[in-house]
């Protein structure tokens, strides 16, 4: 099984006019320190750890940024979803 | 006693407008430069870290209840929530322990450290957003350290007189406890415009001045201190001469921003329930933010003449287009009105103000000039309608005065289109089109002429002079110059009723609909659209507001009855003085 099965990862566009600021950081953060195993967050060849509102910060994600959202254990199927639900939905800003 | 200080002057980053004078109060932020570093024994390290995660667990129960004690109307309650996060932040957080175990260091050491190294990735960034994320770090790690340490904070709450606090730099914790009853303003040597200081300074709407770097150095408490928030400086031991200035700029800033805050960018509504538009005319794209701050519904008259003075040839049709295009997508979703050019473009460009025409009032001018110089007209034309692309523009063409102008106009109007289609450039001919109404002919005229347009927008200082034969740059005749002349009135109504029946829009631009004393009048005969000076939109906004217009509508047939400019002035006065002084005086 490699990280780049489907199920594991969804690619997606930061929709927001602000990107992947302090609060839409957090948002993320929030729901990733629910998850059984790491989630991360890639941008070209860097990763933060999605539940580090700071490691976030560091990609320097804008509107417009393609990112993938990567979970290491099934288990945390869910929390794939509602991240990608929320990037999506522009962090209800 | 010392002996009197010299005045000196700092500038800084003008983080929130406003002014204020008043007593400097230093509020330090001590304790978190000097950080012991000591090794911690193996069997102490759990001990170590139980001591840093209660240092955690005290920093945010006190940001909890300063959440909670917030006052509502604080928009800044999100960024404490964002540091109530940041306290138990995997980099921030988890980093200090790991340090402490795998270093065997103390926690302030490993804190310390941890942030250090944060800060360097922060700051390496370009965005500026997210560089001043690093002042989010350390001040998260700053309450945590006060906790480790044991320092005490200085309570700005307990603040007890009038004082400008000066600070280093304030955490968004500290700021949101000012008590506005004490504290006038703020300065720090740290921060940028869009630093969490600076954002909660302007949601308080206090003046600040931050990124002063040697504040704290070069102020003592209790020195008397300037704070100009509009242009970014600190004077501090001000000279008597300064000092009087800048008493006169507060009270001038304070007028301005009582006009300004008293609900300007509310609509008007009138006390029945009738909105109108109240626009602003400008003459340049730089006037558009003025207009904007000033509550403007809209440009109800974007005067484009001044592009063409100056120089020795005609702007061309890209030039037009960009400051068009500026103002258009600034105003956007809100109308943009622009007149084609009102002048004679010969002379402009000559810079001639003496004319070789006797009469130039009367002569060739405005669309008279663009119809015998189609390729300016058209140049103008193509850049007004490659502008409507981005925003909603209206057209208006000035100094109609037969049908046959405003069907060339539009015939000119449609071939601008068709070469831009041509040309295969972006435009949008689905614009409202307009005809100003500034010749008495074009009054009489006015059922034809509807037929051909969207709207009429009534110029009134020239409909007067037209219609009265009054020169008002003659003394000789300027006082016979009377807005409230019957026969004026009786135009306006003309105007005002063919429109409804036509069912097209009419507006007025004049200097009629920027005069609070002729705005019972204006609502009474039916004007969709006020359009004025900038600077007087609050304050006709605020009349509208005192009115109702079916008691305007009465009022106009009283008005009607009137026989000289005197008597309806009068019949204004008696009906509506209270009102309007009220309105215009009482601050």
């Amino acid at each position: 099984m490699t990280n780049s099965e489907p199920d594991l990862s969804r690619e997606i566009a930061i929709v927001n006019e602000l990107g992947l600021h302090a609060r839409s950081a957090a948002k993320i953060a929030a729901i990733a320190n629910r998850s059984k195993d790491s989630i991360w967050i890639q941008k070209g060849n860097h990763q933060a750890d999605a539940s580090s509102i700071l490691d976030i910060l560091t990609l320097a994600c804008e509107k417009g940024t393609k990112i993938t959202i990567r979970i290491e254990n099934k288990a945390d199927f869910k929390i794939l979803e509602a991240i990608t639900e929320l990037v999506e939905g522009g962090f209800g800003e | 006693m010392e002996k009197e200080a010299k005045q000196k002057i700092i500038k800084g980053i003008n983080a929130s407008p406003g002014i204020c004078i008043g007593k400097a109060y230093l509020v330090d932020s001590e304790g978190v430069q000097v950080v012991p570093k000591y090794r911690i024994r193996a069997d102490d390290l759990s001990n170590e870290i139980k001591r840093f995660k209660a240092a955690v667990k005290k920093a945010r129960d006190e940001l909890h209840k300063i959440v909670e004690k917030s006052p509502e109307e604080l928009q800044n309650a999100h960024i404490l929530e964002t540091h109530i996060a940041l306290l138990k932040d995997k980099m921030l957080y988890g980093r200090t322990i790991e340090t402490v175990k795998q270093e065997s260091v103390n926690a302030e050491w490993a804190l310390k450290k941890v942030v250090s190294n944060l800060i360097e990735v922060f700051q390496t960034m370009t965005d500026p957003y997210l560089k001043e994320r690093s002042a989010d770090v350390v001040q998260v790690a700053e309450s945590i350290m006060h906790n480790l340490v044991g320092t005490k904070k200085v309570d700005i709450a307990a603040i007890d007189k009038r004082v400008i606090l000066v600070a280093h730099d304030l955490t968004p914790a500290e700021t949101s406890q000012i008590n506005l009853e004490r504290v006038m303003g703020f300065i720090t040597d740290r921060g940028g415009k869009a630093s969490h200081t600076g954002i909660i300074a302007r949601s308080l709407e206090i003046p600040a001045v931050v990124g002063l770097k040697n504040a704290t150095a070069s102020i003592r408490s209790d020195d008397l201190i300037i704070v100009d928030g509009n242009s970014g400086r600190v004077i501090i031991h001000p000279a008597e001469n300064t000092l009087i200035r800048y008493e006169e700029r507060k009270i001038d800033y304070e007028k301005y921003k009582a006009v300004i805050n008293r609900e300007s960018k509310a609509p008007a509504e009138s006390k029945d329930g009738v909105r109108l538009a109240v626009m602003g005319n400008i003459e340049l794209p730089e006037e558009v933010f003025a207009l904007i701050n000033y509550g403007g519904d809209g440009i109800g008259l974007y005067r484009t003449e001044f592009q063409y003075f100056n120089r020795t040839d005609f702007p061309d049709e890209n030039e037009l287009f960009d400051k068009y295009k500026d103002v258009v997508e600034v105003m956007h979703p809100k109308p943009v009105t622009i007149r084609t050019l009102d002048i004679n473009g010969d002379k402009a460009l000559a810079n001639q103000f003496n004319s070789e025409e006797t009469n130039p009032a009367l002569g060739l001018r405005a669309i008279r000039y663009c119809l015998k110089k189609p390729q300016v007209f058209k140049d103008q034309l193509r850049a007004i309608l490659r502008a409507a692309a981005y925003g909603k523009v209206r057209i208006l063409f000035p100094m109609i005065s037969t049908v046959f102008e405003i069907r060339e106009a539009r015939r000119m109007l449609d071939e601008a289109a068709e070469s831009l289609e041509k040309d295969g450039l972006p435009y949008n001919r689905d614009i409202e089109i307009g005809a100003m109404i500034e010749v008495p002919s074009a009054v009489i005229m006015a059922d034809v002429i509807a037929e051909n347009v969207d709207f009429f927008s009534i110029g009134t200082n020239d409909l007067i002079q037209y219609a009265l034969a009054i020169d008002r740059g003659n003394e000789q005749v300027a006082h016979l110059f009377q807005p409230l002349d019957p026969a004026i009135i009786r135009m306006l109504k003309h105007v005002a009723d063919v429109a409804r029946q036509k069912g097209i829009k009419v507006f007025i631009c004049g200097e009629m609909a920027g005069t609070p004393h002729h705005i019972p009048l204006l609502l009474g005969i039916g004007m969709d659209e006020l359009s004025m000076n900038p600077q007087t939109i609050p304050n006709i906004k605020r009349v509208i507001r005192s009115l109702n217009v079916e008691d305007t509508r009465s009022f106009m047939k009283e008005v009607l009855k009137q026989t000289t400019a005197k008597s309806t002035f009068e019949l204004i006065k008696e009906t509506y003085g209270s009102i309007l002084s009220k309105q215009l005086y009482s601050g």
